[in-house]
C-alpha cells in the first residue's frame, strides 16, 4: 500500500508536475532531481495508486485501448487468438518500475525461452516496455542506468513504438508511456540527451524549517506503523485529487489558450534562449493542463508563470556549471517579463 | 570507539528493529566480531544472516535464471538472489567502502520498498525483502556510497579488542518486536529529535526519521508503551551524534540554526524557538549526543570539514578491470581467446530451432552457429585531475584567473563526460578537495570555496597527483593532469620552508612524474612567468602553457589535444 499522494508535505512543484503529466500524458514525462530522502520515489508511487482505472482489451499484453485495438493490434497478440473481439476490461493504469539491473531482454521483450524449449514454438514474450504502454515508466536513480538502456528508452519514448529484432523475432508493438525519472545530482550528471526528452523537470530540496521537518517525520512514522489506517485517513483527499485529474482530462481539450499567451510563451523562451520549439509547446501544454486541473475553461498568464520553471529550466543553453542557476535564470526572466 | 553501553544498546535496537541498519566503522578485529556475534545471538532462531561480497554481480544480488534447474526441468526456474535470501534477517555488506554506487542503489531500493524486483534474463520476480543492512566500513579515505549511508541508522566505531557486548535475550527481543508497532511517539519527541539533528548540522531527513525509529525500538525493548526521555537520548547518541557535522550550540544559548538566514530574519526565528514547547526537551537530547560526540570532531572541523563525505559519485557502471569493461550485449562468435560464452543467449538462439533439429526431450541441440559471446566495452573515460596552486604567491597573482581557467576546462570535461578530481596545493602540503567524480556541480562548488594563502609545496602536489593518477589507472580510466601554478615552490617535501630545497624537491618529483608517463599540462599562472616553471614542465614532460597567452580557446584546444 503506497504512501498517500495528498499526505506528502510540501514539494508542491513536484506534485503539480506529476499531476500535469497525469492530466496530459503528451507533455513528455517528468524528471525529478534533488536531495535524498525528499520523497521523490514516494510521490511517483503515490501517483500510481491515485490514477483512475482505464479500459483495456482483456488478455492483451500491451494494454491496448478497446476503441483502437484492431487498428493497431500486434501480430500474434494472444488477445486476438480466438478471432472474436475480446471484451474490454477495466485495469489500473500501469506504472512500471524499471529496476536497476534490469537486462535488455526483459526491457524490450525477447524470445519466450520456455515455450521455445518445451514446445519448439517461436513466441515473443513482451517486456517492460509492453507493460508500460498507455501508462508510466518510472526510472529511479535514472543517472545510474546503463547507457545502452538509456539509448533504448529514448528511442522508444520518442517513437511510441518498440521494435524488436532479435533471436529470429521481428515484432513491433505500441509503447506509449510517460517517462518519469528521478535521481540525485551527486551521483553524476544525467546524459544531456536524456535531459531533453523530459517535458517537465523539477528540483526538490530538503525542507529546512523545523515545523515542516517535524510534520514530514510524523506522517512517515504514522504511515509506517499502520499503513492501512493512515491511507484510510487520507482517502478523501486522495479521491479529491483523482476527481481533479479525471475532470481535467475531460476538459483539457476545450481549455482556451489566447493568442496573447502564445506571444508570452514565445517571448519568454526567446529571452531565455531555449533551443527549438519544444519549450514553447511544453509551456503552453503545461499551462493548459494546470488550468484544467483548476477547473478553469481558459489558461491565464498566471498558469504560464507557475509552470515556466518546470517546463524550461532543463532547456536553457547547456552550461553544466550554471546548473544550479538555471532555476534562477528562469525566475529572473519571469520577473523581467512580468514586473510585479 | 563507541563506548560499551552503547554497543549493548545498539545491538538491542538492531535486534528489535533490523530495518534500522548499522554502519560499523573500523577494521576487522575482535571488537567487530564481538558486536556481530552479540547481535546474531539476540536474533530469533533461524533469522537470515547473509554476507554481501564486494564484487557481487546482479544475478547473485537480485536473482535470475537458474540455468541448470531450468534445463533439467524444461521450464523456467528462478534463482533467488542475496537480497531475497536475507529476507527477515541481516545482510552484511563487507568492505562497504568499496561497493559501487549501482550495488548500493539496488540495496537501497530493497530497503525502501521491502521487496526486490528483478527483471532479468527472462525472469520477472517480486520477492519480499525485509532486511537489516550492516555495512562494515573499513574505509580510511573512502566512504561507502551515500545512498546506502543515508539509510543506515546506527553507527558503531570499533577498534581492536574491547569488553564483552551483551545483547538482550531472544525472549526480550520477541516481546519487544510484538510491542514495537504500538509504541507512541509524541509530537514533542519528534520535534526534539528533529531540532537536535538540525543543530548538529544533519540535514538529510532520513537521519531524523531513523532516530525516531530507534527511539521507538528503545522504548519497545524497555517495555514501555510510549517513547520516554531516555529513549530519545539513546537515539541521539546512536543515530544522530555520529553524523554530526558541527558541534551543537552550547546550552542556554539561542544560537541561530545552522546556515542562518539573513540577519533580518534572525529575530523572529530565535523568538520562535523560545516559544517551542519542546525547547528544553531537545536540549536534553542534545546533551546526550554531545556526551558521545567524537573527540576529534573539533579537530576535524578546524581542519576544514574532514567529515565531508569523500565518496565521490562514481556514476555509471564502472566495472573493475578484472571484469574487462561493461557488458554491452552479445554477438555471435566462438568462446575462445578469452571471449566469454553467454550461455543464456546461446540457448535462446538454439531454442528456436530445436524442433527442426529433431531434438528429443531433455536434450538441447546446440550448433556452432548458436554460440553467443559477451561483448564488453572497455571504459575509455578520462579523469581530469586539476592540481591548483592556491598558495599566497599564486593568490596574490591570479588565483581568480586560475579558477576561471579551471571552470572553462570543466565545461570541456562535461561535454566529454570526463570525471574530474581537484587537488589543492597550499600551506604545508597537498589536499584532495574532490575525489574523482562525474558531478561537475560538486567540482564547481569545491572550486569556488577554495581559499588562497600559505606556502607553495609544489613537490607535495606532484606526489599527491601521482598517487591519485595511479588510483585512476587502477580503475581502468585514463588520468589527465592539469597543474595550475606560478612555479614559485618554497616548501620542500618534508614541509620545511626555503626556496632552494623546495625547487630541488619539485624537480625530483617532476622527473618521477615523467617516468610515470601520465599526460600532463602545466599552466603557468604567474603574471610574469618565471623560467623555473618552464623548467619544471620540461622535467615532468608536461606541456607548458603560460596563462597570459592562455585564453579560453587556447586552453580548450590544449586539453582537447592531450588525448
Amino acid at each position: 500500500m503506497p504512501f498517500p499522494f495528498s499526505a506528502i508535505v510540501g514539494q508542491d512543484e513536484m506534485k503539480q508536475a506529476l499531476l500535469i503529466a497525469a492530466a496530459d500524458p503528451s507533455i513528455g514525462g517528468v524528471l525529478v532531481f534533488g536531495d535524498r530522502g525528499t520523497g521523490k520515489s514516494t510521490a511517483i508511487r503515490a501517483l500510481a495508486a491515485l490514477l483512475p482505472a482505464m479500459q483495456a482489451v482483456s488478455g492483451c499484453p500491451y494494454n491496448c485501448d478497446p476503441a483502437t485495438h484492431f487498428a493497431a493490434c500486434v501480430a500474434g497478440c494472444p488477445a486476438r487468438a480466438g478471432g472474436a473481439t475480446p471484451p474490454p476490461k477495466s485495469v489500473p493504469v500501469p506504472v512500471v518500475d524499471l529496476p536497476l539491473g534490469a537486462t535488455e531482454d526483459r526491457v524490450v521483450g525477447a524470445l519466450d525461452l520456455e515455450r521455445a524449449l518445451t514446445a519448439g514454438e517461436k513466441a515473443f514474450e513482451p517486456g517492460l516496455l509492453a507493460r508500460a504502454n498507455r501508462g508510466f515508466l518510472y526510472i529511479d536513480e535514472a543517472n545510474l542506468l546503463e547507457d545502452f538502456l538509456v539509448d533504448l528508452l529514448l528511442d522508444v519514448a520518442a517513437s511510441g513504438e518498440n521494435v524488436v529484432e532479435r533471436e529470429g523475432i521481428s515484432i513491433r508493438h505500441p509503447a506509449r508511456f510517460v517517462l518519469v525519472g528521478s535521481g540525485n545530482p551527486e551521483e553524476g550528471e544525467l546524459r544531456p540527451q536524456l535531459l531533453d526528452r523530459f517535458g517537465l523537470s523539477v528540483e526538490v530540496t530538503t525542507p529546512q524549517d523545523i515545523p515542516t521537518r517535524v510534520e514530514v517525520i510524523k506522517r512517515r512514522d504514522a504511515y509506517e506503523r499502520d499503513p492501512a489506517a493512515f491511507t484510510e485517513a487520507w482517502r478523501a483527499q486522495d479521491t479529491a485529487i483523482r476527481d481533479r485529474i479525471v475532470a481535467a482530462r475531460a476538459s483539457i481539450r476545450s481549455v482556451a489558450v489566447g493568442d496573447e499567451m502564445l506571444t508570452e510563451a514565445a517571448t519568454l523562451c526567446q529571452a531565455l534562449g531555449t533551443d527549438g520549439l519544444r519549450g514553447e509547446l511544453t509551456l503552453i501544454r503545461a499551462a493548459r493542463a494546470a488550468a484544467a486541473l483548476e477547473g478553469r475553461a481558459e489558461a491565464v498568464s498566471a498558469d504560464l508563470q507557475a509552470v515556466a520553471p518546470s517546463a524550461l529550466r532543463h532547456r536553457l543553453r547547456r552550461d553544466p556549471l550554471d546548473e544550479a542557476g538555471s532555476s534562477v535564470r528562469v525566475e529572473r526572466a519571469l520577473s523581467e517579463l512580468y514586473p510585479a | 570507539m563507541t563506548n560499551p553501553e552503547d554497543f549493548c544498546a545498539g545491538v538491542g535496537l538492531l535486534a528489535v528493529d533490523p530495518g534500522l541498519g548499522c554502519r560499523v566503522r573500523g577494521g576487522p578485529g575482535v571488537m567487530r566480531d564481538t558486536v556481530l556475534k552479540a547481535l546474531r545471538a539476540a536474533l530469533p532462531a533461524g533469522s537470515a544472516w547473509r554476507k554481501l561480497p564486494v564484487g557481487v554481480t546482479d544475478d547473485r544480488l537480485l536473482g535470475g535464471l537458474d540455468l541448470a534447474a531450468t534445463l533439467a526441468a524444461g521450464r523456467r526456474v528462478a534463482e533467488r538472489g542475496l537480497l531475497a535470501l536475507a529476507d527477515g534477517g541481516f545482510l552484511i555488506v563487507a568492505m562497504a567502502e568499496r561497493i559501487d554506487a549501482g550495488v548500493a542503489a539496488r540495496v537501497a531500493a530493497a530497503l525502501d520498498h521491502g521487496e526486490v524486483v528483478a527483471e532479468r534474463e527472462g525472469i520477472s520476480t517480486r520477492t519480499a525483502c525485509s532486511i537489516g543492512v550492516i555495512a562494515l566500513d573499513e574505509g580510511i579515505e573512502e566512504t561507502p556510497p551515500r545512498a546506502l549511508l543515508d539509510r543506515l541508522g546506527i553507527e558503531f566505531a570499533v577498534e581492536g579488542a574491547g569488553g564483552a557486548v551483551e545483547g538482550p535475550s531472544a525472549d526480550d527481543v520477541a516481546a519487544a518486536r510484538a510491542r514495537l508497532a504500538g509504541v507512541e511517539v509524541s509530537p514533542a519527541s519528534v520535534g526534539a529529535l528533529v531540532t537536535a539533528a538540525l543543530q548538529m548540522g544533519i540535514y538529510p531527513l532520513r537521519a531524523a526519521q531513523l532516530a525516531v525509529r530507534a527511539a521507538r525500538a528503545s522504548a519497545a525493548l524497555a517495555g514501555r508503551g510510549a517513547v520516554a526521555q531516555s529513549d530519545l537520548e539513546v537515539a541521539a547518541r546512536l543515530v544522530l551524534a555520529p553524523r554530526a557535522t558541527q558541534l551543537p550550540p552550547p546550552e542556554q544559548q539561542d544560537a541561530p540554526p545552522p546556515e542562518a538566514p539573513p540577519p533580518d530574519q534572525d529575530e523572529p526565528q530565535s523568538s520562535e524557538q523560545e516559544k517551542e514547547p519542546q525547547g528544553p526537551l531537545s536540549d536534553r537530547v542534545l546533551e546526550a549526543a554531545r556526551a558521545v560526540l567524537p573527540p576529534d570532531l573539533l579537530a576535524a572541523l578546524a581542519g576544514g570539514g574532514v567529515l565531508r563525505s569523500k565518496a565521490g559519485g562514481n556514476t555509471g557502471a564502472k566495472l573493475k578491470a578484472a571484469k574487462r569493461g561493461r557488458p554491452i550485449g552479445v554477438r555471435a562468435g566462438l568462446p575462445r581467446g578469452g571471449a566469454r560464452l553467454n550461455v543464456l543467449a546461446t540457448l535462446r538462439q538454439a531454442a528456436a530451432w530445436q524442433k527442426l533439429r529433431g531434438a528429443t526431450a531433455g536434450r538441447v541441440e546446440v550448433r556452432r552457429d548458436d554460440f553467443r559471446i559477451r561483448r564488453f566495452k572497455q571504459q575509455t573515460r578520462t579523469t581530469t585531475i586539476f592540481v591548483v596552486d592556491a598558495s599566497g604567491s599564486a593568490a596574490v597573482q591570479r588565483l581568480a584567473e586560475a579558477k576561471g581557467a579551471v571552470e572553462l576546462l570543466l565545461a570541456e570535461c562535461y561535454v566529454r563526460r570526463d570525471r574530474v578530481a581537484l587537488l589543492s596545493v597550499r600551506g604545508k602540503g597537498a589536499e584532495l578537495l574532490l575525489p574523482p567524480t562525474a558531478s561537475l556541480t560538486r567540482a564547481k562548488k569545491c572550486l569556488a570555496a577554495l581559499p588562497g594563502g600559505g606556502g607553495t609545496p609544489l613537490a607535495a602536489g606532484f606526489v599527491a597527483a601521482l598517487g591519485l593518477a595511479a588510483g585512476v589507472t587502477r580503475e581502468g580510466q585514463t588520468p589527465l593532469v592539469v597543474f595550475l601554478t606560478d612555479g614559485r615552490a618554497n616548501i620542500a617535501l618534508d614541509g620545511k620552508p626555503g626556496r632552494p630545497g623546495a625547487e630541488a624537491d619539485a624537480l625530483t618529483a617532476a622527473v618521477a612524474w615523467r617516468a610515470s608517463s601520465y599526460a600532463a599540462m602545466l599552466v603557468d599562472t604567474a603574471l610574469r612567468p618565471h623560467p623555473f616553471a618552464r623548467k619544471l614542465a620540461d622535467a615532468a614532460g608536461a606541456r607548458y602553457l603560460p596563462l597570459p597567452q592562455a585564453d579560453a580557446g587556447v586552453l580548450r584546444a590544449a586539453v582537447k589535444g592531450m588525448n
